[in-house]
């Protein structure tokens, strides 16, 4: 058992990355690290080569992530990883884009480039880590705060509807899309491979924690009370296709939502380029 | 020897051709008038030769495109007019910040906002130099004709690689818009530069190192060299700081790598200066009228003279300052309520008398209306 253990995070500790001076900025118990180790042990599966790989983020907690990690890093500007994510894939498709992001990054000011990154089926794993909330910059409403939950900029509940990424994903264009939460991390760790492994745009949402917050301001708990009630809040999709709307209410449905196969985005240019220097 | 090609050739589109012929791979864009040629001539010609285009949801991921595209190792650009530009200023920003070699052509029409999509203007002058928001030193060039826009295009594309940098190429609605007969370059005729790339093992390296002419040698992706790319103030290594002794050196270093090289970005046309009294100072578009009312006002016996700013950014403080040292006065004629002859007033020495002479109505300025404005201050 303590082999396991060691063999564990020896595989985690050869991904971060060198001359990084820890601690990172994220909070003790914040569910970040949970996802960051399920992309490390995801890419390791795969084989992947550390310099083939390229993390691209915005801004916010979850977009600091390219930095503690031994990849390519691109952090840039807030809500706009997938323009840039797009340019890197689409100059050199043989690299393999994972983009993290927020609720805020991508549902708010990123939403444009989301749904447009979705639309074109380019292949990117992107993980949109969802704690309903804006956490770096103290506990803001985010388009993922649940009607009636408070934030700082929900004093009295929040009066507006929330996004459902997942919906959102697959409406515009997405071709594997799958929810999982920070409880679920040998899950996530699959989805994730699932995701990177698949060619076309691979969308996953990870519910995770921000106890100091949402939880805070919504009595939520500390960050294991807020992963249990993951646990007990979570259906797995096969389950849930038998509940009713009504028994769904409150739950969190977990699994691989949606997968198809559609001609991926740099494919179909790439047949342009060769029919027209073919055609010479 | 074969004669040279001579084409008709729309701005916009010798825009393109010089941007291709620099190495150019990587274009995205949005449609905007007046500069939509160019989007569609790159969406013509890049597959055609592997190069890559890719119309994007708007500006903002246009530009963020572009930056990664070239930290992913591609020559890229991409064009807009004034609001495509606001849209650009955040990314345009990371990419100083980054300093991430790219082109963006501003063909100018009327402002503010929406302004006149269809009309010629040269008020994005200001925005080419602080568009986004705090310190850095920007790059601007902008041609008079069409075979310039293919000269200066390659110009741009060599200052960026040169100085990891972005660098506006700022054309005008007339400029986009205008056809003439031009020949043009032979490969190898003009020089192309390549992005230096860094020779050392990559546990050597050092992405943001403070290097003697200050511009680090930049890898592609992939290539083993897995380091930090942040908009956030960072140190040597990439890592983001606040510390006072890492940051003023990295905003010095996004300064002096161009201000130290001054003399290898300042390019002028300078005519009849010699022996004159009256100069015009004059870029763009309105370079073309100018040195034709010199002419004329030449053959009637005024000591006029001309200088035109090939490159507005950074600003040629010192060779103005020399080369209207015998003059007592100068016009600055521009499409815009008075922009560079500010920084004219600002390098010349104060017995000097400016005049500035502005349109923006959405018109071009006639050479009549230049002599008549160098009748008014004679």
């Amino acid at each position: 058992m303590a082999t396991a253990v060691k063999q564990k995070s020896d595989v985690i500790l050869q991904y971060l990355r060198p001359h990084k001076k820890m601690p990172s900025v994220w909070c003790a118990g914040c569910g970040n690290g949970i996802i960051m180790s399920a992309i490390i042990r995801a890419v390791d599966k795969l084989g992947y080569s550390k310099d083939e790989v390229v993390m691209v983020s915005g801004i916010g907690c979850s977009s600091r992530m390219p930095i503690y990690l031994d990849f390519n890093a691109l952090h840039t500007t807030h809500g706009r990883a997938l323009g840039f994510a797009t340019g890197v894939k689409f100059a050199r498709p043989d690299l393999k884009v994972i983009v993290i992001t927020g609720d805020g990054d991508a549902l708010a000011i990123g939403g444009n480039h989301f749904i447009h990154a979705c639309r074109r089926n380019i292949d990117i794993t992107t993980i949109l880590i969802n704690n309903a909330i804006y956490g770096m910059t103290g506990g803001q409403g985010s388009p993922a705060t649940p009607s009636g939950a408070f934030s700082t900029t929900t004093p009295y509940g929040n009066v507006e509807k929330h996004f459902e990424p997942c919906e959102l994903a697959r409406a515009a264009g997405a071709t594997y899309v799958g929810r999982t939460t920070v409880y679920h991390a040998t899950q996530m760790e699959k989805m994730i491979a699932g995701g990177l492994a698949h060619s076309g745009f691979a969308f996953i949402e990870a519910i995770s924690n921000c106890q100091t917050y949402f939880g805070r301001l919504n009595r939520k708990g500390d960050a294991v009370a807020m992963i249990k009630s993951f646990k007990e809040n979570a259906v797995m999709l096969g389950k849930a296709k038998k509940m009713s709307e009504e028994e769904l209410e409150g739950k969190i449905v977990i699994g691989t939502l949606y997968r198809t196969e559609k001609t991926e985005f740099c494919d179909e240019y790439q047949r342009v380029i060769d029919s027209l220097q073919g055609g010479k | 020897m074969a004669q040279k090609k001579r084409v008709l050739m729309l701005g916009n589109l010798a825009c393109v051709h010089g941007a291709i012929y620099a190495g150019m791979r990587f274009y995205a864009g949005y449609p905007i008038t007046p500069s939509t040629e160019i989007a569609e001539g790159c969406a013509r010609e890049l597959p055609r030769i592997g190069g890559r285009f890719i119309q994007m949801e708007d500006e903002i991921g246009s530009i963020a495109a572009v930056v990664g595209a070239s930290i992913a190792g591609l020559k890229a650009m991409t064009a807009t007019s004034g609001p495509g530009y606001s849209l650009m200023v955040e990314n345009i920003g990371y990419a100083y910040m980054t300093e991430t070699p790219c082109v963006i052509v501003n063909v100018q029409r009327g402002g503010p906002s929406t302004g006149l999509p269809t009309k010629v203007s040269q008020s994005d002058t200001m925005q080419a130099r602080w568009g986004p928001h705090g310190d850095f030193t920007a790059i601007t060039v902008a041609p008079s004709t069409i075979s310039d826009t293919v000269s200066e295009t390659i110009r741009a594309f060599n200052l960026a690689e040169r100085f990891r940098t972005p660098v506006t190429v700022l054309l005008d609605e007339v400029m986009g818009h205008m056809r003439e007969i031009i020949t043009l370059p032979e490969p190898g005729e003009i020089e192309v530069l390549e992005r230096v790339r860094p020779t050392c093992p990559p546990e050597e390296f050092v992405p943001f190192e403070r290097t003697p002419n200050l511009v680090t040698p930049m890898p592609r992706y992939g290539d083993g060299y897995r380091y930090i790319v942040t908009g956030l103030t960072h140190d040597q290594m990439g890592f983001t700081t606040n510390k006072p002794e890492e940051i003023t050196p990295k905003l010095d270093k996004l300064r002096n790598k161009i201000e130290n090289y001054k003399e290898e970005i300042i390019k002028l046309r300078v005519e009849m200066m010699e022996d004159a009294e009256i100069a015009f100072v004059s870029y763009g578009s309105v370079s073309r009228t100018a040195f034709q009312a010199i002419d004329i006002a030449r053959k009637a016996g005024v000591k006029v003279g001309g200088v035109q700013l090939y490159t507005i950014w950074p600003f040629p403080d010192k060779e103005l300052a020399e080369l209207c040292n015998r003059c007592n006065k100068v016009i600055v004629a521009e499409l815009n309520m008075g922009q560079i002859v500010n920084e004219v007033r600002r390098v010349l020495p104060p017995d000097v008398s400016i005049h500035s002479l502005r349109r923006y109505d959405g018109e071009i300025l006639t050479p009549m209306q230049l002599l008549e404005k160098l009748e008014e201050v004679l």
